[in-house]
């Protein structure tokens, strides 16, 4: 089980810094393989085996154009990271919006005091 | 409103864990201070989500806190930990369970650093840990409130966020 984990959903696919590189390109349009060969800097087969399980997850789609494969990004894909992500820092902005203001005051009553 | 505040960038490190960076225009002990003082916790750990009626710190480690929001559909929303690491001014290491999730869901660990910056600014950096997968399922299953976000365009703010990390 552990072995089949990182391509098990979006979230592992994306925890790996490459493979969000290569969401953060195709977020930019379609691409061939050898385009983003060029623009990662890394290998034919590294990049490959990336795009493999993005697309085992469903992040990345692939069609044939001619002698192409074209990948492109599927966001639908993401919402659950996208949910996720957005739940908790909403949460969160609000709470750190709410410390300024207490901060605020703080400084008002104590601009020098230490703890 | 305070003309100081930062934006929070969130990052997502691995998929067991979420990364909250956010700079405060004050010092690092009034940040501390506010970030650990009951009274000041009450004003502002509900954000705009509800009424906190209960914050008990014991600040030691090995001492527990406990914080209960009335949310406003009138429901209750606990969470409780324990304190792991605590550096005054520094940074804080505790545990941190939602009262609402099933036992089996587990506890985060959070690690709240703070840093000084130019100009009497606080970067305050916390990063909470889960212990597995089905933890972040649980947050995410119980995240699913915000129908009204569903036009976004998804793939513009995912690749905005994920450029951050």
């Amino acid at each position: 089980m552990a072995r089949a984990a990182t391509t098990t959903d979006a979230f592992n696919a994306v925890a790996e810094p490459r493979r969000r590189q290569i969401l953060d390109l195709l977020a930019g349009g379609e691409r061939p393989v050898n385009e983003l060969v060029q623009q990662l800097g890394i290998p034919q087969p590294q990049v490959s085996k990336h795009l493999r399980v993005l697309r085992e997850v469903g992040v990345v789609e692939v069609r044939d154009s001619g002698r192409q494969r074209l990948y492109r990004l599927n966001g639908r894909a993401l919402k659950p990271i996208h949910d996720w992500v957005k739940t908790y820092e909403r949460t969160w902005t609000e709470r750190f919006d709410a410390l300024d203001d207490v901060l605020d005051e703080l400084k008002k009553e104590q601009p020098d005091a230490r703890d | 409103m305070p003309a100081t505040s930062g934006t929070a960038v969130l990052t997502l490190p691995s998929d067991t864990e979420i990364l909250m960076v956010r700079e405060f225009d004050a010092p690092r002990h009034l940040v501390y201070h506010a970030y650990t003082t009951p009274e000041l916790i009450k004003r502002w750990w509900g954000g705009k989500r509800g009424n906190v009626h209960t914050a008990e710190i014991d600040l030691r480690v090995g001492g527990t806190w406990r914080y209960v929001m009335t949310a406003e559909g009138g429901f209750e929303v606990a969470f409780h930990g324990e304190f792991k690491e605590i550096v005054p001014n520094e940074k804080l290491v505790n545990t941190e369970v939602y009262e609402g999730a099933p036992p089996e869901a587990g506890e985060a660990l959070v690690t709240c650093t703070f840093e000084d910056l130019v100009g009497g600014r606080t970067r305050l950096s916390m990063l909470t840990q889960v212990d597995s997968k089905e933890v972040r399922d649980a947050i995410i299953d119980s995240g699913m409130e915000g129908g009204a976000q569903e036009g976004l365009d998804i793939l513009e703010t995912i690749a905005i966020e994920l450029q951050a990390v």
